[in-house]
């Protein structure tokens, strides 16, 4: 990833991404993203399936080769102000089976914190359970995490970003697959992280709920769309856009990237 | 990286089977032992335990080491779903081997050492190269590296056995392994190996941990991922390289994969986990080197895997919680219980159509009502006098519940009930289809969930046939479970 020249100033934004491109066996998803989100907002990223959402998170997180651009935390590349950032995957990326119970993946947001070789304190300890406390989790930390429903699983996840002590948050489908209590408390959670000065992006999958919960929206589809206040952004020309088959010509030529010619095989 | 989920029990299971394959070609040396007379083998075993003999001790503290180093590793192989390359890298050192011996045409252990692990990382960079350069998946391309390079190994191997000098004798011992054959030299590289793997694996337990469970997470938080792996590779090609003089090439990944799978139907917790893959493969070490030693010349890698498969085998039947026996003796347990529970609805059932008045419920009634003969209900009441929830009044041969017993049976109607209740209202299922699934339900319903089924129906009265739902009171006794 290329880094800019300029120094961080005081004001800097929580996430500026600069003419972001990233390809996955040549076929672009993200298409020269341009985006400043300013601070303490909480942020819904919606478009269609295989519009990249996931991608830009996880390009942001330096999961994804980078194939240019740059992305820039509080004014500073990734690799110096990863700390300040905290990260919600999707709950299925991992093995529910794994040998593991609650509180230890709790505790695995603060060894980002800890460096390498140092084992976690009592105040990590301490940390990890008022987090499980705030999801309303406490009482299943010595649980096997392979006995957890997926709304549970999900609260889990959230506490381990919040054991993260972050100041900009990237969630990936919090809601997806979450029974209604999960989903109201995912809200609360989020609308209180807001009220601590924390800037959340969250990728979500439903337009209703998305107008409901988010101050800002992110409309992608390879491209960004629109990026603005909900009341301004969520219009049906807007929605059409990013939803529609306006970017058709885009995609096809992707896809021809990949394979490696542009002549269609009639 | 993202391998293909294969169940570790599995993979392990098919290991240990294919030790026994690899095994017949030595059977007929094998055999030997039973032409030892029983003072022979005394005398060996007296041998092995004073360590009167040095390379028993050597090939005893050898086993120890190699079998602690891949029990560690193992265990992160398994959690992490790579069984395969532990396999792939063991196969793709022979050329290594090989190449060393042709090197210093001798058995020098440090020529070997340095041959087999450049092989073996050889082996690990071709299979990200062409996972990475093609659409094959991960286990193609391990099968790839595997085969390919053993083909090599073997080529060469055979080149060696051709050569004139005398030197050769100490090749073929790599296939399948002889902790006999371990000398000094050897026992300083396992000693340093098995020293370098507990100490990673003390000291980066914590990346280690987060970076097996969830490599995304553990790079976004600024964890080295794939340093770590890298590191975790090149500790596994040295732990395979100094084990193979004792295992050999052949069953080395066994011993990689057979502790830690054990261990993994043994526990739930990372830490336990490791330390019982660690004694596991120690076990299965020492006795792989004394049962080799009690015949002379016999291959010691075939041995060490049949005690580890024995202990796996042990595990995977009477593991506490995963085991195959606790898995049956609980769904016994269910099934009775479900059974007892039936009798006693079947009894509110009776005691509710005379409106709760006219004394105990008879035995034709009951079997009239459950639609069976007198001898099955007979033999339902009589099951639930152990469990403490009703018997058979001896005097008016009439079923007289526990009080226990008439509060189970009060809570079975009612969850019984209140699922119907809330299929029908809350998830708008027809009111003639709700029967059956809640004489499922009714059995596995906790008292936290009825809690929240009986505000979520506002604490209604009535199922949806109109019948009443019982309130049992919940600080009387509960019945056993």
């Amino acid at each position: 990833m290329l880094s800019s020249p300029t120094s961080p100033s005081p004001v800097s934004p929580p996430l500026e991404i600069h003419d972001l491109t990233v390809s996955y066996h040549r076929k672009p998803v993200l298409y020269g993203i341009d985006l400043v989100v300013p601070a303490g907002k909480l942020v819904g990223i919606v478009g269609p399936n295989g519009a990249g959402k996931s991608t830009l998170i996880k390009a942001c997180m330096g999961l994804v080769p980078v194939r240019s651009g740059w992305v820039k935390f509080f004014g500073q590349p990734p690799s110096r102000s990863l700390t300040r950032v905290g990260y919600v995957p999707q709950r299925e990326s991992v093995d529910w089976d794994f040998p593991v119970n609650v509180m230890d993946v709790v505790l695995m947001g603060r060894y980002g914190r800890l460096g390498l070789i140092r084992r976690p304190s009592r105040a990590d300890r301490d940390i990890a359970r008022e987090c499980l406390e705030r999801v309303g989790m406490l009482p299943y930390a010595d649980r096997q995490i392979a006995n957890l429903s997926g709304g549970q699983q999900q609260r889990i996840f959230l506490a381990r970003a919040l054991a993260q002590e972050s100041e900009l948050y990237f969630m990936d489908e919090p809601f997806a697959g979450v029974d209604a209590a999960t989903e109201s408390a995912i809200v609360t959670l989020l609308q209180d992280l807001r009220a601590r000065g924390c800037t959340i992006l969250v990728v979500h999958h439903d337009l209703p709920t998305a107008r409901q919960y988010f101050d800002m929206l992110l409309l992608l589809n390879m491209r960004v769309t629109a990026f603005g206040p909900t009341e301004e952004v969520f219009t049906s020309e807007l929605l059409q856009k990013t939803y529609g088959g306006r970017l058709t010509i885009l995609s096809e030529v992707a896809h021809a990237a990949a394979a490696g010619s542009d002549r269609r095989i009639p | 990286m993202k391998p293909r989920p294969t169940s570790p029990a599995r993979s392990g299971f098919a290991l240990w089977a294919w030790g026994g394959v690899a095994l017949s070609p030595c059977v007929a040396r094998a055999s030997r032992i039973g032409e030892l007379t029983t003072n022979d083998v005394t005398a060996q075993a007296a041998r092995f335990f004073t360590f009167a003999d040095p390379s028993a001790r050597w090939a005893l503290l050898g086993a120890l080491l190699l079998g602690l180093s891949c029990g560690l590793l193992g265990g992160f192989l398994v959690v992490r779903k790579l069984s395969l390359v532990g396999d792939a890298l063991s196969h793709a050192v022979l050329p290594g081997v090989a190449a060393g011996f042709l090197w210093s045409l001798t058995k020098n252990p440090f020529a070997i050492f340095v041959g087999a692990t450049a092989a073996a990382l050889l082996g690990a960079l071709a299979v990200e190269a062409i996972t990475r350069g093609s659409r094959l998946p991960q286990d193609t391309a391990l099968g790839l590296v595997l085969s390919g390079f053993f083909a090599v190994g073997i080529c060469l191997v055979s080149m060696i056995q051709r050569l004139p000098t005398g030197s050769k004798s100490g090749i073929d011992k790599f296939l399948f392994g002889q902790a006999a054959a371990i000398g000094p030299d050897d026992l300083v590289l396992l000693a340093a190996v098995a020293a370098a793997s507990v100490l990673a694996v003390t000291l980066f337990h914590k990346e280690l941990l987060a970076t097996s469970f969830d490599p995304g997470f553990a790079t976004a938080s600024g964890l080295p991922a794939v340093w770590i792996h890298r590191g975790l590779m090149v500790l596994l090609a040295c732990s395979i390289v100094v084990s193979l003089q004792a295992v050999g090439v052949v069953l080395v990944s066994a011993m990689l994969i057979i502790p830690a799978a054990t261990a993994y139907l043994l526990t739930d917790r990372m830490n336990r986990l490791l330390a019982i893959s660690a004694g596991v493969g120690m076990f299965a070490g020492a006795m792989g080197a004394f049962l080799s030693f009690l015949g002379t010349n016999l291959p010691t890698g075939p041995f060490m895997v049949l005690t580890a498969g024995g202990v796996f085998a042990l595990a995977w039947l009477f593991g506490p919680r995963h085991g195959v026996l606790a898995r049956q003796l609980l769904h016994h347990r269910n099934t009775l219980r479900t059974a007892r529970e039936n009798t006693l609805k079947a009894v509110y059932h009776a005691l509710e159509t005379r409106e709760f008045e006219g004394g105990d419920v008879t035995i034709p009634e009951l079997a009239a009502l459950r639609g069976e003969s007198a001898m099955d209900t007979r033999r339902a009441i009589a099951m639930l006098r152990p469990a403490g929830l009703g018997d058979l009044d001896p005097a008016s041969d009439r079923i007289r519940l526990t009080p226990a017993g008439l509060q189970r049976a009060g809570e079975i109607v009612r969850n019984h009930r209140l699922w119907e209740l809330y299929l029908a209202n809350a998830a708008h299922f027809a009111t003639d289809h709700v029967h059956e699934d809640a004489d499922e339900i009714e059995h596995v319903l906790g008292e936290e969930t009825v809690r929240r089924l009986e505000e979520r129906l506002d604490h209604a009265e009535r199922d949806p046939h109109g019948r009443p739902i019982p309130r049992p009171t919940a600080n009387s006794t509960r019945a056993q479970r």
